[in-house]
C-alpha cells in the first residue's frame, strides 16, 4: 500500500483553477519528487496533503486513513517544510524548536534530546542560540529542516526547499536529504530545479497546469524517450519560420520521432532516432534542400527533455509563461483563507 | 541521524494524556508571547504610560467641572478611575489579533496549523493569559497612580473584584478580536476594525460621564455596552463599601445591580467565544 493516495483532487482559487484531477501516489520509503514549474499546482498539492487546504472535491489519505476526516493523527506523522520560510525573529533558533516539540506533544526529555541531535545533523550549533532574526536564508532553512524531523515525522514534507538558496546551504541539504533517503525515509519534495529532482528523487511526478502528466523514476522517464537524442541547429539562432519549416522536412523521415521545436534554445529541433541510418537520412534530405547544419550533436536525454517532450515546452518557459499571467499577490490573499 | 531507536522509544515520544497536551500547547504558546514582550519591552512601557496620562489629562481637564452629575457626589477623578482601568484592559484586549494577523500573514500561523493541536482554541487562551497579565500589571499602574492622586483604593475584595470583571472582559474581547484576525483579509482591514470600534465604544460607554448625564438615545446606547457592565461593578469598588447587589446602572430598560452587571457580562464573552470558535476551526478540525 502506497503511503500517500492522492485521488483525483481538485481546487480553484476563484476562477483560477489550481488542480485538475490530480492523481498521485506516494509508495512507503520513497523519495518523491515533484517537477513542475512555479503554478503548476505543486504547493497547493503538497497544502491540502498537509491539511492546510480543503480540495474542492477529490480524496487524499495517508497511511490508509482520510486525511480530511483524521486531520489531527495525519498531522502528527508529517513534517511539513513550507516554502515561505516563516519564523518568529525574535525567538532564538532553539527556542523556536522547542515550540515546535511542544506543538507535537513531545514528551520534555526526548524533545530536548532530539533538538541535540538535530543541532549536531545539521551543524547549527554555532548560531541556534541566537535570534534568528540575524539568520541567514541557509541558516532558516536549515532550521526549518530541523522543525519539519523534529518530530520524527513518518512523511517529511519539502515545498521548494533550495529555492534562493547558495551553492554551500543547498549542497548540505542536499546530502542531508540523501542521507535520509538511505535510512528508507520517505520525502516529498517539490521542485522547479530539474537537476534537483533528477539527483535526489528515485520516484518522480511532472506536474503540468495541476495534472500528472508523467511519472516513473527519473531513469524510467528519460529511458522512454529512447537513447540517441539529438539537437539539430540549422542556424545559431533560427526563426519560428526556419524552425517549423525543417520541422515539416524532417517529420516524416524513417526513424525520427518525438519531434519538438526547442523555441528557448533558438528555435533548435530536438528529437530521438531509432539508430545511425536515420541521421544519414536526414543529412542528405537536407542536403538536397539545400539546408546547411550548423550544429547536430547527440545525447542522452535529461528530465529537461522528458518535460519538453510532455508538455511541448520546456520547463523554462513554461515558467516564463506562467509568471507573467500570475497574480501572486492575490494568491497570497486566497490561500491565507 | 539517529532514527534507529525511534520505534522503540515511541511511548516515551509523546505526551499521551489530552489534558497534559493542551496544557503543553498553551504553555508553549503563551511562553511565545512572553519571550517577546521581554525582548521589545516598549510596548509594555508605552501600555502603561498611556493610561497614566489618559488619568491625569482627563482627570485634570474635568477637574473644575461641576461634581454634582456624578453619582454619590464623588470627585471627577475617582469616577474616571474605573473608566480608565477598564478601556485600557478592552484596548489591549482588542488588539490581541493583530500579533495573530501577522503570524498569519507571515506564514508562521501555518506552522500552527499544521501542527496536531489538541486544540485551536489554545492559540486563544494563550492570548488570553498574555493580555491578562498585561491588563493586571496597567491595572496595578493606574490604581498605583489613582492613589497618589488621591483618587483612593479598593479595598481587598474590591480588589480581587477589579481582576475578576477584567478577566471576564478580557476573555470576550480577545475571543472577538482573534476571531477577525482569522475572518478578515489582511492587517489592514483588522486596524481598521480596531480603529472604528475603540474610541465609540468608549465615549458609549459610562467610563466618561454617568448615564443620567446622557442624551436619552447615548444612554440607550451605554446600557447595551459591555463596558458599561465592566466599569461600574469596579467603581463600586472604588466607592468604599462594596455592595454588588445594590442597583449600579440606571438603564433605560430597567434598573440592573453588580451582579447583574457581572452576569450580563458573561453572558456576553461566553457568547462572544462560542460564536468565534468555528472561524479558528475554519481550517479543517
Amino acid at each position: 500500500m502506497p503511503l500517500v493516495e492522492l485521488r483525483d483532487l481538485e481546487k480553484s482559487y476563484g476562477a483560477v483553477k489550481a488542480l485538475r484531477k490530480l492523481t498521485l501516489e506516494i509508495p512507503q520509503g520513497s523519495l518523491f519528487g515533484l517537477l513542475g514549474p512555479n503554478g503548476s499546482g505543486k504547493s497547493t498539492t503538497l497544502r491540502i496533503l498537509c491539511t492546510l487546504l480543503e480540495p474542492d472535491s477529490g480524496e487524499v489519505t495517508f497511511a490508509g486513513q482520510n486525511v480530511l476526516l483524521n486531520s489531527r493523527e495525519v498531522r502528527r506523522n508529517i513534517g511539513y517544510v513550507a516554502q515561505e520560510i516563516a519564523i518568529d525573529k525574535i525567538l532564538t533558533g532553539r527556542e523556536l524548536l522547542q515550540l515546535h516539540g511542544d506543538m507535537y506533544h513531545l514528551q520534555r526529555k526526548y524533545r530536548d534530546g532530539r533538538i541535540k541531535e538535530l543541532i549536531a545533523l545539521l551543524d547549527m550549533s554555532e548560531w541556534i542560540d541566537r535570534r534568528s532574526g540575524s539568520y541567514s536564508g541557509g541558516m532558516r532553512r536549515r532550521l526549518d529542516l530541523a522543525t519539519g524531523l523534529l518530530h520524527e515525522p513518518e512523511l517529511l514534507v519539502l515545498d521548494e526547499p533550495t529555492v534562493g538558496l547558495d551553492i554551500e546551504s543547498r549542497s548540505k541539504i542536499w546530502s542531508l536529504l540523501k542521507t535520509l533517503r538511505k535510512e528508507g525515509k520517505t520525502i516529498l519534495l517539490s521542485s522547479h530545479y530539474l537537476e534537483e529532482i533528477d539527483e535526489l528523487s528515485d520516484k518522480m511526478a511532472i506536474i503540468d497546469s495541476g495534472r500528472v502528466i508523467a511519472q516513473g523514476s527519473p531513469e524510467e522517464l528519460k529511458n522512454k524517450l529512447g537513447d540517441n537524442k539529438v539537437t539539430l541547429k540549422v542556424r545559431e539562432f533560427s526563426t519560428k519560420s526556419e524552425g517549423e519549416k525543417v520541422k515539416d522536412l524532417i517529420k516524416d523521415l524513417n526513424g525520427v520521432h518525438d519531434l519538438v521545436i526547442n523555441y528557448s534554445q533558438g528555435c533548435s529541433l530536438n528529437f530521438f532516432v531509432d539508430d545511425s541510418e536515420s541521421l544519414k537520412l536526414l543529412r542528405s534530405k537536407l542536403d538536397v534542400e539545400g539546408i546547411d547544419i550548423f550544429s547536430l550533436s547527440e545525447s542522452r536525454p535529461s528530465l529537461d527533455d522528458v518535460y519538453l517532450h510532455a508538455t511541448g515546452q520546456t520547463l523554462m518557459d513554461a515558467e516564463l509563461e506562467v509568471a507573467s499571467k500570475r497574480d501572486l499577490k492575490k494568491e497570497a490573499k486566497e490561500a491565507m483563507k | 541521524m539517529t532514527t534507529t531507536n525511534s520505534k522503540s522509544i515511541s511511548s516515551t515520544k509523546n505526551q499521551d494524556s489530552k489534558i497534559l497536551q493542551f496544557i503543553q500547547e498553551v504553555q508553549a504558546l503563551t511562553l511565545r508571547l512572553f519571550l517577546q514582550l521581554l525582548r521589545r519591552p516598549s510596548t509594555l512601557v508605552a501600555g502603561i504610560l498611556q493610561p497614566l496620562i489618559w488619568l491625569v489629562l482627563f482627570g485634570a481637564l474635568f477637574e473644575n467641572a461641576p461634581t454634582d452629575f456624578l453619582p454619590g457626589g464623588i470627585g471627577y477623578g475617582r469616577f474616571l478611575g474605573a473608566g480608565i482601568i477598564v478601556f485600557t484592559a478592552f484596548s489591549g484586549a482588542l488588539n490581541a489579533g493583530l500579533p495573530l494577523m501577522f503570524d498569519r500573514e507571515f506564514g508562521f500561523l501555518n506552522r500552527l496549523l499544521v501542527a496536531p493541536l489538541q486544540t485551536r482554541s489554545s492559540i486563544l487562551f494563550s492570548a488570553v493569559i498574555y493580555i491578562a497579565t498585561i491588563s493586571v500589571l496597567q491595572s496595578l499602574a493606574i490604581m498605583g497612580a489613582a492613589f497618589l492622586l488621591g483618587y483612593g483604593w479598593p479595598n481587598f475584595l474590591g480588589f480581587i473584584l477589579v481582576l475578576l470583571t477584567l478577566l471576564i472582559l478580557i476573555f470576550g474581547v480577545t475571543s472577538l478580536s482573534l476571531g477577525l484576525a482569522f475572518a478578515l483579509p489582511g492587517h489592514i482591514e483588522l486596524i481598521a476594525v480596531i480603529f472604528v470600534v475603540n474610541l465609540p465604544l468608549l465615549f458609549a460607554s459610562t467610563a466618561l460621564v454617568p448615564i443620567s448625564f446622557m442624551p436619552a438615545w447615548l444612554g440607550w446606547l451605554a446600557s447595551i455596552n459591555p463596558l458599561t457592565f465592566a466599569i461600574e461593578p469596579i467603581r463600586a469598588a472604588y466607592c468604599g463599601s462594596l455592595d454588588l447587589g445594590s442597583v449600579l446602572v440606571h438603564a433605560p430598560y430597567g434598573d440592573i445591580t453588580g451582579y447583574g452587571c457581572l452576569f450580563l457580562l458573561t453572558v456576553l464573552s461566553i457568547g462572544l467565544f462560542f460564536i468565534i470558535r468555528p472561524l479558528l476551526n475554519r481550517k479543517l478540525i
